[in-house]
């Protein structure tokens, strides 16, 4: 059976809110609206406006709302309309969300979720394609999940509905229209994934290649172009920024002695400069070469459609790293 | 003594789209007594704060409350533990007003084990959740939002309890505020804004960071009222005013004309942007525990040496406390890595060094 990303993510919403009465929904257009990406769909129907609000165009305001309802003890779900906005309510997700719980010894805890669309969409420019992962991830009281497919967005968001702690849940809007097969255990209502894990998604001895969200299917499609050229890359989708497996991803690279790191977010202080950190500090004895780095270029998103292809990672450019790591390509440096 | 008495708030109030409440009101002997004894406590406990910053005692930020006591008191007087409080970083007295304790006051202050936040939240970080009490928080505004949340809680669980957000003039004109209101008036949430207007935000003047400092008419289509926040009776009076009418129709404002006499903080002198003469003139002219002694004295009710007396056995408590807090031990090393997160699924963390500190969270 085969599940898109936004119906998983709307029986994810459905299931933890008829399981629990403390959970509800708050937001721009989650209602009447159905939802901006319809990920809400139906719910209003189904829980009353009393749990599915819709909320003014003001993220301060709500999103200071949701945390303190989480103070109160209910278990609120702020949908972003995207992750840019978020910016307008940063100060409610760091100061006021992920560290009550530390400055107040344990008192205050804040169970709440933060999800919506998060990095680039298409052809909507440099306001509206961002990548937070590692904004958030930065910031230790926050859980950051990335799911890529439906198999995640289901169990990932099961797990940190009902999760004590405040958790920044970042979809990707191109992936909510994607079907992924699901088993009989994914589809089943008690289905729910550990916060802190990665997935390997596929295996292989040759290279290590991780990545979260949309660029798990992109280093997939990578991994079979590389293994008709006899490079066996295991693709690790790492599900959770914060807490990072950092364990999955050092026993990879102890087997494959090779690494690529691929985001869509600006290479600066990013994902993959920490996952190299990681490796760096825990597994250097094992490496056979410089770890590769793919990542949205250091630009501020173009609009112009061939700007953009350029600005965010294409499946060649893994390719090409990973070859570079195995020693199987001359220079290719892209003479941009 | 079951005697009531009838009094009246110093001045009446001043409304914005409603009826004020009575100024004539009823007391007893016993709550002008316990008014008199909690308001000269809190006075007393910010004095010493004050010494033990000067003596390091006490690190960092630390903004005292003192010339305020009433609003605290007051407040607490018209509503319950299951109401919540939410405020900003002045939060010493609001705490002790919600049942905290001294000990755990001076410790917090001291960073010590025994703080009410174990030492790890500090001088603007005091919570009592068990009796309502969410802080303490530090970000100028922030509070507002939170406060319309816990409002919000309370309603979505039909508890016919209200929240009381407390804001300083400062924030009075911050755009979250506006936000956390317009949503709060749509959803009628039972959230009692209170503007504790001490008039200078930091060392600005209230006039000169807000174009309009009437802040209890800035809610516009929510209704608001002037209060003598110096006056713990109006302040009784208003709160309890304002419970009612939240619980009935929503958001209300409560400006609460006060004043402070310390500086902004312990680095703030208090003397840069106002004159010493208005300082002292609002200690002779306006002291809310002053009001409450001449209340007593007009009403026969004690003695100048009995209030003294009060005020001497204030006073040793106060010492106390700060004997006890001083022996509180400082916090483990290992309390460094916990409260990150209630469920930390075992994950790694990490010290300065992390070759040399790094811990499973629990």
């Amino acid at each position: 059976k085969e599940m898109t990303v936004r119906d998983a993510l709307n029986s994810a919403l459905d299931e933890e809110m008829s399981a629990d009465p403390k959970v509800f929904l708050m937001g721009e257009e989650v209602g009447e609206y159905q939802g901006a990406y319809k990920i809400t769909k139906g719910l209003l129907d189904k829980y009353g406006p009393d749990r599915v609000l819709d909320t003014p165009i003001t993220e301060a305001g709500f999103t200071g709302i949701g945390v303190g309802a989480a103070y109160y003890g209910l278990r609120p779900v702020i949908e972003f309309m995207t992750f840019n906005f978020s910016m307008q309510a940063i100060d409610h997700i760091i100061n006021s969300a992920a560290k009550s719980n530390y400055m107040s010894a344990g008192q205050i805890n804040v169970p709440i979720v933060f999800r919506g669309p998060n990095g680039a969409a298409a052809g909507v420019g440099a306001q509206h394609s961002q990548c937070y992962a590692a904004w958030y991830a930065a910031c230790p009281g926050l859980k950051v999940l990335t799911p890529y497919s439906s198999e995640d967005a289901r169990g990932l968001l099961k797990a940190a509905i009902r999760d004590p702690d405040p958790v920044v849940f970042l979809e990707n809007e191109l992936l909510y229209g994607e079907s992924f097969p699901v088993s009989a255990e994914v589809l089943d209502s008690s289905f729910c994934l550990p916060i802190g894990k990665a997935k390997i998604e596929r295996e292989g001895k040759d290279v290590t290649i991780t990545a979260f969200s949309k660029m798990v299917g992109y280093s997939l499609q990578a991994a079979e172009i590389l293994a008709k050229e006899g490079i066996s890359a295991e693709v690790i989708n790492l599900r959770s920024i914060r807490p990072l497996d950092r364990k999955t991803i050092n026993d990879s690279v102890r087997k494959t002695n090779r690494l690529v790191t691929v985001e869509e977010g600006f290479p600066q202080h990013g994902v993959g400069a920490e996952i190299c950190a990681s490796v760096v500090e825990d597994s250097f004895g094992y490496l056979d070469a410089p770890v590769e780095r793919i990542s949205g270029a250091d630009v501020p998103m173009p609009y112009a459609a061939n700007l953009e292809r350029l600005a965010v990672p294409q499946v060649e450019d893994i390719v090409r790293a990973a070859k570079r790591a195995c020693y199987k390509s001359s220079s290719l440096a892209a003479s941009a | 003594d079951s005697t009531t008495l009838t009094i009246e708030t110093s001045i009446p109030f001043t409304s914005h789209n409603c009826e004020p409440p009575s100024r004539t009101l009823e007391t007893t002997p016993k709550e002008l007594m316990t008014f008199f004894r909690d308001m000269a406590l809190m006075r007393r406990m910010e004095i010493a704060a004050d010494s033990l910053y000067k003596a390091k005692l006490i690190r960092g930020f630390c903004h005292l409350y003192d010339g305020q006591e009433a609003v605290a008191i007051g407040m607490e007087a018209a509503i319950t533990k299951k109401d919540c409080i939410i405020t900003a970083y002045r939060d010493h007295c609001t705490f002790l007003g919600r049942g905290g304790t001294l000990l755990q006051v001076f410790a917090e202050l001291m960073g010590r084990q025994a703080g009410c936040s174990k030492g790890k939240g500090g001088s603007m970080h005091f919570y009592k959740k068990d009796a309502g009490f969410y802080g303490g928080h530090g970000i100028v505004g922030a509070q507002i939002p939170l406060g319309c949340g816990l409002a919000f809680g309370q309603k979505y669980s039909k508890d016919e309890t209200v929240t009381f957000a407390l804001y300083g003039d400062g924030a009075a004109n911050q755009g979250q505020l506006f936000e956390a209101l317009n949503i709060s008036a749509l959803w009628d949430l039972p959230a009692i804004l209170v503007c504790e207007n001490n008039h200078y935000g930091m060392g600005t003047a209230e006039w000169r960071a807000a174009k309009s400092p009437a802040y209890y008419k800035r809610g516009d289509y929510v209704p608001g009222l002037k209060v003598d926040g110096m006056d713990v009776f109006a302040v009784k009076q208003a709160c309890k005013f304002a419970k009612e009418h939240a619980l009935k129709n929503g958001p209300i404002i409560l400006e609460m004309d006060t004043y402070r006499y310390h500086g902004h903080s312990m680095s703030d002198p208090g003397s840069t942007y106002r004159t010493r003469d208005e300082i002292s003139g609002v200690r002779q002219e306006r002291d809310p525990i002053d009001r409450i002694r001449k209340l007593i004295f007009a009403h026969d009710l004690a003695t100048e040496k009995e209030l003294k007396d009060i005020e001497k056995e204030v006073r040793k408590e106060v010492d106390e406390a700060i004997a006890q807090a001083k022996e509180s031990p400082m916090l483990e090393p290992s309390e460094l890595f916990t409260n990150i997160y209630v469920k930390g699924y075992g994950t790694e963390s990490f010290g300065a060094d992390r070759k040399e500190v790094r811990t499973v969270l629990p």
